[in-house]
């Protein structure tokens, strides 16, 4: 096994990291959509002192797309200009408002932060779900790796579809998340209700979003891919009948599961490619011709290889901390 | 305008204002960190009560300030790839690397243990919770470090190669080693023990100003926070001496445009004044103190130095025709603001130490002048913002010196209409939350009583 296929892997990885934690960090802030103030004060206890570094593996995985695969970053971060640029402007409010909004004694101080954490976790939930998308369908990626649409190619349908469905996952693994995490027994019941229309709302999406891919992408072409969204579909309606009996850590825990095969599932369609050209297919970003040289790819293994485990058992050590459910008080 | 002139507007508001945020992470942090350690060690009742609310106190405004500093890290981040994807694709086997790291070794430390610091008062022992915050200062430091290393290689490119056409590793300890770092490090680590510090000087003195409760303790912090910028002072004073002396061989063109010396003289004078004609290739006008530049730099009243004109014309042998000088009069006003500023903050520093240790029992007579401190909070910041500014447009035409033009290296897919539609929305979300930061801040520190009640 080469270096570049290690550091597809690591990339992937970190994909998965990110799309687990942030996941429900993203989830709770969706749910908070149509809650009293009060209440949305416990969601955000719930992940008030883990989103911050849940959102590092999406710099990591940034910076180690740059590192790994420089061509594969310049692609994807210039393609998605304006998405991304929505996606900042999300993130940014989000970051500040989990900051700014327990400064001011003032109701609507507090209900402008609360719509900008709803609306920075709305909108990355559903950019990264089409970006995704957009990577395994292709885009008109010319022979120069430069990408030759418009912003508007970016929003196909499938591509907004995934979207969609990320969303969905999200809330739900959030919701799961949740009902880990808080102590307010009316609000546990209302995310067992919320969680019955979720799951199902989830897995249709998935459903959905397994059968365009078929259509819409080559996943057919190598049934790995495709085995692996069927058997994270088992997994979530798993999760679903685990949420409704309120079995909180199962539920929990298969919609970790799901998204992380959902992820698996994305990187083996794609692989060895990082980013599809739909205009020929030899123009596609794959782990050869997008990637660094062998020197710092060993360079970075090694560090990834140090570091990785050592964050994993400082960032666990935080949740065992935090590990008590939050209440409306103290 | 195009997406070039565009791109770059962009990541200079962009890094100008997330750098007015960073250096009060690198020097609050360690200084909340030392408050906290006073905390712990100690010992009596009341003076425990009090010293915890100060930690908390001067942590809720470094907290909001990481905030700032974090969301806009995550643009800079992302704009090496969305504005510049000529350029990361020619460095990223060399940009990448620190980049990475810095993510790996200091985004995770800062970001895990601020957690900890912020939500684990009741839940970790007070020994480990003051650790927190030690790793957070640690953390925020080391990225700044990376991020250096990947600045200084564009500054002064060592341990690469070039093969099909993009930069590659030589080697990652020469990278790493650069002595370049060491000026930019050593320059921004006490750039941001200055502005921390005379961040809390200013936050002092407007508290024993209008707190009369609270007096007594932000006199205590006063204290310790100018001995603390004045250590920043000095140190920023002194690397940044050692750094110009270094750019005579590391990038000649850099210092002779900061100096607006247009031929090479020996022994060259140091202009202190100067009408710059950057289309002459001259200045109309000058005060100019003999011999005093090469003084400067060579520790000796003689020595050559190369005139901008001179270095021209060597580059254009070296790299064929075109024009290889920076804005010489903006990075010649820029530097003598950033030392007069630092200057002035010296004599700030000296005047407040004075105050608070000599004449400690007749403080209540400059409380007038104390509530207008917060006037001189913007010079640091100053300081800071034209620093950049020296070291940015210094390097240019080139993103990489000698290796790649900034032309070159804007992503070629990009619009103006899309460029002007991100340059405005990034700088009004800017400008929107620094208000909403400052005055949440502002409430903040207004509302806030340092007593002995719990």
């Amino acid at each position: 096994m080469d270096l570049n296929i290690v550091w597809f892997i690591l990339i992937a990885v970190l994909f998965t990291g990110f799309f687990i934690l942030e996941g429900f960090d993203y989830g709770v802030g969706i749910l908070m959509l149509g809650k009293s103030q009060s209440e949305r004060t416990q969601l955000i206890r719930a992940i008030g002192p883990v989103w911050d570094a849940n959102e590092v593996w999406m710099i990591t995985a940034g910076g180690a797309s740059f590192a790994a695969f420089p061509h594969f970053y310049a692609s994807m971060f210039s393609t998605f200009y304006l998405a991304l640029f929505l996606m900042l402007l999300a993130l940014i409010m989000r970051g500040v408002a989990f900051e700014l909004r327990g400064k001011l004694d003032n109701s609507d101080w507090r209900n402008f932060w609360d719509g900008a954490i709803i609306f920075g976790s709305l909108v990355p939930a559903l950019l990264w779900g089409v970006a995704m998308a957009n990577l395994l369908r292709g885009l008109p990626i010319d022979s120069q790796m430069h990408y030759a649409g418009n912003f508007f190619d970016l929003l196909s349908p499938y591509a907004l579809l995934a979207g969609i469905f990320f969303v969905l996952l999200f809330a739900f693994h959030g919701a799961n998340f949740l009902s880990l995490k808080l102590a307010d027994g009316r609000l546990l019941l209302d995310l067992q209700r919320k969680s019955k229309f979720l799951g199902i709302a989830a897995w249709l999406a998935y459903l959905l979003f397994v059968v365009a891919s078929v259509f819409e992408t080559d996943v057919m072409s190598k049934m790995t891919g495709v085995i692996i969204f069927a058997s994270a579909m088992g997994v979530l309606s798993a999760s679903w009948s685990f949420a409704r009996e309120g079995k909180q850590k199962a539920a929990f825990i298969t919609t970790t599961v799901t998204i992380a095969m959902t992820t698996v599932g994305l990187f083996v369609a794609l692989f060895p490619r990082l980013m599809v050209s739909n205009l020929l297919p030899e123009w596609s970003l794959t782990i050869y011709n997008a990637a660094s040289t062998p020197k710092t790819l060993f360079i970075m293994t090694i560090a990834a290889v140090i570091l990785v485990p050592v964050v994993l058992i400082y960032q666990g050590w935080t949740y065992k901390i935090f590990k008590e459910r939050v209440s409306g008080r103290g | 305008m195009d997406a070039l002139i565009l791109s770059r507007l962009q990541f200079a508001i962009t890094t100008v204002y997330h750098f007015l945020f960073v250096p009060v992470t690198l020097g609050l942090s360690i200084f909340v960190a030392l408050l906290e350690t006073w905390y712990v060690t100690s010992g009596s009742y009341e003076e425990r009560i009090k010293l915890k609310k100060l930690v908390k106190f001067f942590g809720t405004i470094f907290l909001i300030n990481f905030s700032m500093g974090v969301v806009t890290g995550i643009v800079q981040e992302f704009h090496f790839g969305m504005n510049w994807s000529e350029y990361a694709r020619f460095m990223g086997d060399i940009f990448g690397a620190p980049l990475a790291l810095e993510a790996l070794t200091a985004f995770f430390l800062e970001s895990t243990f601020i957690g900890l610091w912020i939500f684990g008062w009741d839940r970790l022992s007070e020994k480990l919770h003051c650790l927190c915050i030690w790793i957070v200062a640690f953390g925020s430091n080391l990225s700044a470090f990376w991020i250096l290393v990947a600045n200084s290689f564009m500054q002064h490119p060592v341990g690469y190669e070039i093969e099909g056409g993009r930069a590659v590793m030589a080697s990652f300890f020469d990278l790493v080693t650069n002595r370049y770092v060491l000026g930019e490090y050593s320059h921004a680590l006490f750039a941001g023990i200055t502005t921390g510090g005379f961040l809390v000087i200013i936050i002092s003195a407007w508290k024993i100003a209008t707190d009369e409760i609270s007096r007594e303790m932000f006199i205590r912090t006063l204290r310790r926070a100018v001995l603390f910028t004045f250590i920043g002072v000095m140190g920023v004073m002194g690397s940044g001496h050692l750094h110009t002396q270094y750019l005579a061989t590391a990038n000649p063109m850099k210092l002779s445009s900061l100096e607006a010396l247009w031929e090479t003289k020996d022994p060259a004078p140091f202009a202190i004044v100067a009408d710059v004609n950057q289309a002459a290739g001259k200045n109309d006008f000058e005060i100019a103190v003999p011999k005093l530049f090469s003084f400067m730099l060579y520790n000796s009243f003689k020595g050559e130095v190369k005139g901008i004109n001179e270095l021209q014309r060597e580059a254009m042998e070296k790299y064929g025709a075109g024009n290889y000088i920076p804005d010489v009069k903006g990075m010649f006003w820029s530097f003598r603001i950033m030392v007069g500023t630092g200057g002035l903050l010296l004599g700030i520093v000296f005047v407040m130490g004075v105050i608070a240790f000599f004449l400690r029992d007749s403080i209540k007579n400059f409380l007038c002048c104390f509530k207008l401190m917060p006037l001189l909070l913007p010079l640091p910041f100053i300081a800071n913002s034209v620093g950049w500014y020296i070291t940015e447009a210094g390097r240019q035409p080139w993103i990489v010196v000698g290796l790649q033009k900034t032309a070159a290296a804007v992503s070629p897919n990009l619009t103006s209409g899309e460029v002007w539609l991100t340059l405005i929305g990034f700088t009004a979300i800017y400008l929107f939350l620094a208000v909403l930061a400052v005055f949440a801040a502002v409430k903040f520190i207004n509302r806030t009583k340092i007593t002995e009640e719990e």
